[in-house]
C-alpha cells in the first residue's frame, strides 16, 4: 500500500497520464487477486467501502432493477440471523418488497425444505450469509445455490465473515451477488467489494462519474484497494494452515473452559454449565459461550486485559441480548450471559490459555456472589420457580 | 555441490528470518512471523526439485525483505506492551 500513498499517488480514473495508469494497474491487479480468491472473473468485482455498502448495493440495487423491469412487488427470502446490514436494508424496503425471514435451528442453520417451500411466484432473491459473525455457523451455500438456480432466483450471499477463511467458490455455489469485507481478512478497514455475477443487473445507489462499471460512482481509494488485493492473495495462500491453526486454538479454549463431554462430570478444574452457542462444525474462529448465572457484561468488566465482546462489534454498544442467539431459541438470561471469543491467525496459544484461565477464575468468582447459582447448587430448578408470585 | 550450497544457504536464511522476526515490537506480529517461518521451512523440508527449491528460496528472500521493512514500520509506531507479554516475561 505504501507506494500508492507516496510515489504512485495518481487518481486511477485519470486516463491521460502515467500517474493515473500506475494507480489503475495497482487496482486492476487487486481486482484479479480478489477474483482469484473466490473463483470469479476480475470484471465481476466492484470495489466498495466495505461489506455494509456491498450488501446495501446488492439488495437495493438488484431489487430496484427487478421492481422497475420485472416484478412490481418482489419477494425476498432471508434468515433471522443475518447481519444488521442485510436485516436493516430489507426492513427499510418492506413497503415495496415482501420479505420472509426464515427461522434457524438451535445451531443457526436454515431448513432447506422450508427454504424451498417459501419460494413463490414473485420470489426474486434469496439472501443468506455464508458464516455468521456471532456464532460462526456456516450455511449450506452449495445447496442454497442449487435451489436458487432451479427456481431462477438471485442468490445474494453476505460472505464478509467467510471470504479468506473458508473456501468460497461463487461458481460452484451459484452465487449471483456476494459481499466481501477487507478488514475481516486482515486487509484495511474502509474497503470491501461486491461480486456481481456477469449478466446480473443492478441499479447504482449513487450518481456520479460512473466508476466501477457504473455500479459505484466515486473516486476509488487506491491504497486501500491494493491492500485488499494483497490480503486476498495472502488469505488464499494461508487459508488451509490458518484454518487448522485457528481450529486448534478454539479446541484448546473450549477444552480448558468446559472440558469435553466425558470430562464434564469428572474434572473439577473446568467450569460447569457452560453452553456453546451455534454449530460446533462451523467456523472455529468464532466461539460463542454462555456462562449461566453470570451477566456477560459483568464478566467482560472483570477481564480488563482481554479484548472480548458479548456480541458483534456492530451491536456492542447495545445492552440488548443478541438477536442471533434469541433466533436460535436461547433464553434471554442465557443470551445475556454470552461472550464471543474471536480467534484469528495473530492469536497465540499463550493468549488462549491465559484468557481461558482468567475466564474460569472470573466466572467462579461472579457465581460465588450469585444467589441464583447458590440455589442451583442446592438443587433448586430455577425454571420451576414462578418469580411473579414473590 | 549445488544441493550442499543450497542447504547451507537455506539454513542461514532460516536463522536470519527467525532472528529478524523476533525484532517485531508487536507481540502478535512477532509470534505470527516466527510461526509462519517455522511452518514454511518445515513444510518444504523434503523438497528435492532444484528448480522448485530455487523458487521457494526467492520467495523466502522476498519475505525476509518484507519482515525487515515491517519491523522498521512497527518500530516507528510501537504501542504499549500487552498483558500477555508481561505474564510471559514474569514466567521467564
Amino acid at each position: 500500500m505504501l507506494p500508492y500513498m507516496t510515489s504512485s499517488f495518481g487518481n486511477m480514473h485519470s486516463r491521460t497520464h502515467a500517474f493515473g495508469w500506475n494507480a489503475e494497474a495497482g487496482v486492476e491487479k487487486a481486482r484479479a487477486q480478489v477474483a482469484g480468491l473466490i473463483n470469479s472473473s476480475p470484471c465481476e468485482i466492484v470495489f466498495t467501502s466495505g461489506a455494509t455498502e456491498s450488501s446495501n448495493l446488492a439488495i437495493k440495487g438488484a431489487l430496484n432493477y427487478i421492481k422497475k423491469n420485472k416484478i412490481k412487488k418482489p419477494h425476498v427470502i432471508t434468515t433471522q440471523t443475518e447481519h444488521k446490514c442485510v436485516l436493516e436494508t430489507l426492513r427499510e424496503l418492506e413497503d415495496e418488497v415482501e420479505v420472509t425471514y426464515l427461522k434457524v435451528d438451535n445451531k443457526g442453520l436454515i431448513d432447506l425444505e422450508e427454504l424451498k417451500r417459501s419460494i413463490k411466484d414473485n420470489t426474486a432473491m434469496i439472501a443468506v450469509m455464508a458464516v455468521n459473525n456471532e456464532i460462526g455457523t456456516v450455511q449450506p451455500l452449495e445447496e442454497i445455490g442449487k435451489i436458487a438456480k432451479k427456481n431462477n432466483v438471485l442468490f445474494f450471499c453476505d460472505a464478509a465473515q467467510g471470504v479468506g477463511k473458508i473456501p468460497i467458490d461463487v461458481n460452484k455455489n451459484n452465487i449471483s451477488l456476494m459481499s466481501i469485507s477487507g478488514h475481516k481478512m486482515y486487509g484495511p478497514k474502509g474497503i470491501g467489494a461486491l461480486f456481481v455475477k456477469n449478466k446480473v443487473r443492478i441499479l447504482p445507489l449513487q450518481s456520479g462519474g460512473g466508476q466501477e462499471r457504473n455500479f459505484r460512482s466515486g473516486t476509488n481509494p487506491v491504497p486501500l484497494i491494493v491492500g485488499l488485493g494483497k490480503a486476498a492473495e495472502i488469505a488464499k495462500e494461508e487459508m488451509k494452515s490458518n484454518f487448522e491453526y485457528v481450529k486448534m486454538l478454539a479446541q484448546k479454549l473450549i477444552k480448558i473452559i468446559k472440558g469435553n463431554e466425558t470430562q464434564e462430570s469428572k474434572n473439577d478444574n473446568i467450569l460447569p454449565f457452560v453452553i456453546r452457542n451455534g454449530d460446533e462444525n462451523g467456523y472455529p474462529g468464532c466461539v460463542n459461550l454462555s456462562f449461566p448465572y453470570v451477566e456477560g457484561e459483568s464478566l467482560l468488566l472483570s477481564l480488563p486485559g482481554v479484548a472480548l465482546s458479548s456480541g458483534s462489534a456492530c451491536t456492542s454498544q447495545s445492552l440488548e441480548p443478541s438477536y442471533v442467539l434469541r433466533a436460535l431459541g436461547t433464553k434471554d438470561d442465557l443470551a445475556h450471559s454470552s461472550i464471543r471469543f474471536g480467534i484469528g491467525k495473530f492469536t497465540t496459544e499463550e493468549e488462549v490459555v491465559e484468557t481461558a484461565e482468567k475466564v474460569k477464575e472470573s466466572v467462579t468468582k461472579l457465581r460465588e456472589m450469585s444467589p441464583l447459582y447458590e440455589m442451583v447448587k442446592e438443587g433448586i430448578n430455577l425454571d420451576e420457580i414462578n418469580w411473579g408470585d414473590n | 555441490m549445488i544441493i550442499m550450497t543450497s542447504r547451507q544457504q537455506i539454513l542461514k536464511l532460516y536463522k536470519t528470518m527467525l532472528r529478524e522476526s523476533q525484532k517485531f515490537p508487536s507481540y502478535n506480529f512477532k509470534q505470527y512471523a516466527v510461526r509462519r517461518v517455522h511452518d514454511a521451512f518445515k513444510e518444504n523440508r523434503s523438497l528435492t526439485d532444484a528448480k522448485f527449491i530455487e523458487n521457494q528460496l526467492k520467495e523466502a528472500y522476498r519475505n525476509l525483505d518484507i519482515i525487515k521493512r515491517q519491523v522498521i514500520i512497527g518500530q516507528l509506531y510501537s504501542t504499549e506492551k500487552l498483558v500477555i507479554e508481561n505474564i510471559e516475561k514474569n514466567k521467564k
